[in-house]
């Protein structure tokens, strides 16, 4: 009986190292360990043992089993992984081939300038207003200090629809909207479309977009004013901007001022982008003139306030290095795609 | 506005600056230098020589050599083609390693042409004799000079000097920009009172005095001026033995370096009041002045009159007149008449100096189509104190100059007299209102620099009446941070009641419409607002269409920009237009607008304007891509009920089997749709278009933000598999709406998993099939639970004239 064991063991441990593949592999195991298989047989055939050897015998039996398992088990392991291997070295890619891309969508330029803009206002706790773009001349100008026959009325080459209503050539009667609500103080800016007479080319467009601000409150001061568009003109393009307040005049501040920055293209050295004066002009700015704000409802003894307007559209074309404004109103593909 | 250095230096002595500190400073303190040009910028080492000897050339018959004095041991020669040298001549020299500014023919060279020694025809030359050209200048500027040849000094002056110098070259052109608040800027004598102010130094401007020459004004002319609303002051002085000539070389060197040509005394004396003092004056020729009289009169409807640029041109009622006792003989403000203009026989000449409203002076030179200098200066506002100054500013001169001899007494209309505006003095104020901590001296002295004067008793600023800009504290302060510096104010940032920044619901929702377009493959565009009213036939629109109705702009900039858009159609569909016409694939287009819709017409309210979010493609996708786009979007705005899709939205421009209006909770939020192949072909489109346009406002009301977990279902669901055979005519939607209706509470979901057409249908039919999905949350359903459902489902189907296979 213990040859005979012993033979089953060579034989099988014989036929699992010849066996090439997984299916030989299991057609050792059925003919070995299987319901007909040799060694259930052997097992079969304990009955004919002697009832003091079955123990021993069946001891035995068992262990030429499991030693057989596990071999088998080793055997199978081996082959899996040597499987595998092949399998992985079969899958080799090239990975430099084209990407499938999901052809995601451009957002315009304007856009991209218009939430930087707003997310550093917001930040600074400024909620974001809109305003009508067909405007009542009263808003337009009126109540911004600009009187019937003031030139400026004039100056702006504002389209009209008739003796009262127009569109709005500024975002400033957004301002106007805004106190006349009476609720303060005021952290607002109110971005939106303006137009104004003047023919298309590179530099000009009859509608355009601006960016207005306003703040009032008790005790603000023009160094507030300085202070948040230094504050914005860092985030907006970069920290080592550095900002220029010009006196200039708008009907509705007082005092008024331009804002130069810095140029973020030569740092202030002067180069092409910046017609060599090493300065870009991005804003115009002032403290609320007390008459605007008497007219919308506020005190000026009691309450003082800054607004000031960006045009987007030069923001845009300033830090993307666009050249021509026609480019922002065409929509071709081609120009959306780099941003 | 231009002025030259040396001329503000006329009125600033002791004032030692560069180009570039000028340019800095000024622009710091608010008068705007928008550039500069130096007259001498090309020029170098040109002094004043005077010819001693000239001698053929041996070898050229055009030539001659000439032997030059420049002030120096010994003399230089010089060969020169030029025609008109004469011995004795003292003429400009440039000298070897000068450079000069271009070429006899006018044409500058950027940067200058230099000058070296050199062999002419085999005899040598050291330098060069210039023409005005030469010296950057012309004979418009500069009319004594020859018209062909070496520019010719007068005779006092000295050689060796630098010819630079004495041509007034060695000067520097300032442009500004003024803002329209600083009337007074637009003369030299403001901006030399800005300088001075900027600089620290004193400002000296001229005193005005006239002698007389006996008479009395009164004898020569009466003024009456009908229109005081439109000629608040009108002032007029006579002068008679008028001896015209060309005016005196400093004069017409100011103004030739200012850019006006020098004419004769009398017009230069105008230009260079009007330059100095920014009043405008007229002169009359007094002998053609009709019964000793001058009258300022509105126009009569449809006066002809002739300017004396010989036009004959028409007025209205609202534009002013100057007339005599007979007939006008000028358009006030704007420009004289032929009739009355002087000539080289006047002998006794009206100087005019008065103060037009602004306003009226715009809107006539508009009216009139003849926008001159002086209507540039009166239309924004002068003031009618500096007339008075002007006008004997203008006589002095005629003294000076000798040419003529002015009469006694100034006729003056001025019935409501400008007073000094008085402005409280609140130190406090006006550092609250900048953040800066002056003192009540530094600020003063502030003002006494702008001869802005402090009445300590009444503690009162008296502004003079050329600062018509300052009216209050705010202006007051203005003054104290430009002279101060805005540079120095100090940096802070708002304190007080802290604010959320927030952006608006509807802006939110704007920012998921770009987000999920963008998702998709669209990029965005930016439209114009106004439109053509082409665009509606362009569009097939119903002539009785609603949208037809737009809002006209009056003075458009062209009929392509005449209303404004009352659809976004046209807007996408031009770009995708563009798009096509450049050969660019696939092309997927968002974009978020306003459209205008007029209430009453014509306009008594503002126009209802609706952000519409509009989405176009042509190349990949279809109907049911842009569909997708759309439900994308409505899911990520929560809005999680029933969409529906009519296609019996009766739009001309879309194809007619392929649109929809879409339907939420009963309203219209927008419509989707293939476009009409003949809208298609009007844009010049080749391929099949798509779009969708979301109405905003519509849809506002049923989006959220706000999300409630429903939980991960933990019973298993039951699903059910119907097919059916469907007359063509039902819609998939109609089938969904029975399903969704009848299928009780336990209804998952439901899905379209096959739809057939052809041969193995019967005519007339298509083939649907859907799996439904039924679900408890608390339970594994039974058979039960489900077979009622399906069972109403199904009687329902029926009922729709379907079939359903087994």
């Amino acid at each position: 009986m213990k040859e005979k064991l012993q033979k089953i063991r060579e034989e099988a441990m014989a036929q699992i190292r010849a066996a090439g593949d997984l299916s030989k592999l299991n057609e050792v195991r059925v003919s070995v360990l299987g319901k007909k298989g040799e060694l259930t047989s052997v097992l079969k055939s304990m009955k004919d043992v002697a009832a003091e050897e079955r123990p021993k015998v069946g001891q035995m039996v068992n262990d030429v089993r499991s030693e057989i398992e596990n071999m088998l088990e080793e055997a199978k392991n081996a082959m899996e992984a040597a499987l595998r291997e092949a399998k992985l070295k079969a899958e080799v890619l090239d990975v430099t081939l084209p990407a499938k891309k999901n052809n995601v969508g451009h957002r315009h330029p304007n856009t991209i300038a218009l939430e930087e803009v707003e997310r550093i206002f917001i930040g600074m706790g400024y909620e974001v207003v809109e305003g009508p773009e067909v405007e009542y001349q009263d808003y337009n100008f009126t109540k911004l200090n600009i009187p019937e026959g003031h030139p400026a009325r004039d100056e702006q080459d504002t389209f009209f629809i008739n003796s009262q209503i127009c569109l709005r050539s500024q975002t400033s009667p957004v301002q106007a909207r805004t106190m006349e609500k009476g609720k303060l103080p005021i952290r607002m800016i109110a971005p939106g479309r303006v137009f104004r007479s003047d023919e298309v080319d590179a530099t000009h467009s009859p509608s355009f977009h601006q960016i207005e601000g306003l703040v009032i409150d008790k005790n603000i001061t023009f160094a507030d004013l300085k202070g948040t568009l230094e504050e914005f003109a860092r985030e907006l393009f970069g920290e080592n901007t550095r900002t220029k307040f010009r006196p200039h005049h708008f009907p509705f501040t007082e005092p008024s001022a331009e804002v130069d920055v810095s140029c973020f293209k030569c740092g202030g050295k002067g180069c092409r982008f910046c017609k060599g004066s090493g300065w870009i002009e991005i804003l115009g700015c002032g403290m609320v003139h007390p008459h605007v704000l008497e007219m919308c409802g506020i005190d000026p003894k009691e309450y003082t306030g800054f607004a000031f307007g960006v045009g987007l559209e030069r923001i845009a074309l300033l830090k993307y290095e666009i050249d021509d404004m026609r480019l922002l109103y065409e929509n071709d593909t081609r120009f959306l795609k780099q941003f | 506005m231009e002025t030259s250095l040396s001329w503000i230096k006329a009125y600033v002595p002791d004032f030692q600056v560069t180009a570039q500190e000028y340019t800095d400073a000024m622009t710091l303190s608010g008068t705007k230098v928008e550039g500069y040009q130096r007259l001498d910028e090309d020029l170098d080492k040109i002094v004043i020589g005077q010819i001693l000897k000239i001698e053929r050339h041996p070898d050229a018959d055009k030539l001659v050599v000439c032997q030059v004095d420049i002030g120096e041991d010994a003399p230089i020669q010089i060969v020169t083609g030029a025609p008109n040298v004469e011995e004795g001549q003292k003429v400009p020299v440039v000298l070897d390693g000068g450079r000069v500014a271009g070429g006899h023919d006018g044409k500058m060279t950027p940067g200058g042409i230099p000058i070296k020694t050199g062999k002419l025809r085999g005899v040598e030359s050291h330098g060069m004799m210039c023409s005005i050209e030469e010296l950057g200048q012309t004979r418009e500027l500069f009319p004594e000079a020859p018209e062909n040849g070496i520019y010719i000094f007068p005779e006092d002056v000295t050689v060796g000097e630098s010819a630079i110098h004495a041509l007034g070259l060695d000067d520097v052109i300032f442009e500004y920009e003024i803002t329209s608040n600083r009337v007074d800027c637009y003369s030299v004598i403001g901006i030399a009172r800005e300088a001075a102010a900027t600089f620290g130094k004193k400002f000296v401007p001229p005193v005005v005095k006239v002698q007389g020459s006996g008479g009395d004004v009164n004898d020569y002319i009466q003024v009456d001026v009908k229109d005081v609303d439109l000629c608040p002051r009108y002032c007029a002085r006579v002068v008679k033995n008028i001896k015209l000539a060309p005016s005196p070389k400093w004069m017409q060197r100011r103004l030739a370096v200012n850019g006006i040509r020098p004419i004769n005394n009398i017009v230069d004396i105008t230009n260079y009041v009007m330059e100095e003092y920014g009043q405008p004056m007229h002169a009359y020729d007094l002998d053609t002045i009709g019964g000793k009289q001058i009258l300022v009169r509105r126009a009569e409807k449809d006066e002809k009159f002739v300017t004396l640029d010989g036009q004959e041109r028409t007025m209205d009622d609202s534009v002013l007149m100057i007339c005599d006792g007979e007939k006008a003989i000028g358009v006030a403000g704007i420009m004289g008449g032929e009739n009355s203009m002087i000539t080289d026989s006047v002998k006794t000449m009206l100087f005019e100096a008065a103060c037009f409203d602004g306003t009226n002076i715009r809107l006539s030179a508009k009216k009139i189509g003849l926008r001159t200098d002086a209507s540039g200066k009166f239309e924004k506002g002068l003031d009618p104190n500096n007339a008075m100054e002007a006008i004997n500013r203008a006589c002095q001169l005629v003294e000076e100059l000798g040419a003529g001899e002015v009469v006694d007494g100034v006729v003056d209309v001025y019935p409501g007299v400008r007073k000094p505006v008085q402005v409280p003095f609140e130190p406090e104020k006006i550092n609250g209102l900048l953040g800066t901590r002056l003192s009540q001296e530094e600020m003063l002295s502030y003002f006494e620099t702008l001869e802005l004067s402090y009445d300590k008793k009444s503690n009162q600023v008296l502004v003079p009446t050329f600062r018509q800009d300052i009216t209050c504290t705010a202006d007051l302060a203005e003054e104290v941070a430009r002279f101060y510096g805005y540079d120095n104010i100090p940096v802070t940032l708002p304190r007080g009641e802290a604010t959320t920044g927030k952006l608006p619901f509807k802006l939110r929702v704007e920012a998921v419409a770009r987000d999920i377009a963008e998702f998709c493959g669209f990029s965005q565009g930016m439209c114009y607002s106004f439109e053509s009213p082409r665009v509606f036939d362009k569009l097939r629109l119903d002539q009785e269409d609603p949208l037809r109705r737009a809002v006209v702009i009056s003075n458009p900039l062209g009929e392509d920009f005449s209303i404004m858009c009352t659809t976004s159609l046209n807007g996408m569909l031009t770009s995708l237009s563009t798009n096509y016409n450049r050969r660019n694939k696939n092309v997927r287009l968002y974009e978020l607008g306003n459209i205008y819709l007029p209430g009453e017409l014509p306009l008594t309210q503002l126009p209802e304007e609706r952000m519409q979010f509009t989405l176009g493609m042509y190349g990949e996708g279809d109907f049911f891509t842009m569909k997708g786009v759309v439900e994308e979007f409505f899911d990520k705005l929560g809005m999680k009920k029933r969409r529906g899709y009519d296609p019996n939205s009766g739009k001309n421009y879309l194809h007619p089997g392929r649109q929809a209006n879409i339907v939420y909770e009963k309203t219209v939020i927008g419509y989707l749709g293939e476009i009409h192949p003949a809208v298609a072909d009007a844009y010049d489109i080749g391929e099949r278009v798509y779009v969708a346009v979301l109405d905003m406002p519509s849809l506002l009301p049923f989006a959220t933000f706000d999300r409630k977990y429903e939980g991960i279902a933990r019973y298993p669901a039951v699903n059910r598999d119907i097919s059916m055979v469907v007359p063509r005519n039902i819609l998939a939607g109609q089938i969904e709406d029975m399903i969704a209706q009848r299928g009780g509470k336990y209804l998952e979901s439901y899905v379209l998993f096959d739809i057939y057409e052809g041969s193995q249908i019967k005519e007339g039919y298509k083939s649907l099939a859907y799996s439904i999905v039924f679900r408890a949350k608390d339970r594994t359903l039974e058979e039960t639970d489900v077979s009622a459902a399906m069972k109403k489902i199904l009687h329902g189907l029926e009922s729709l004239g379907i079939e359903l296979r087994q």
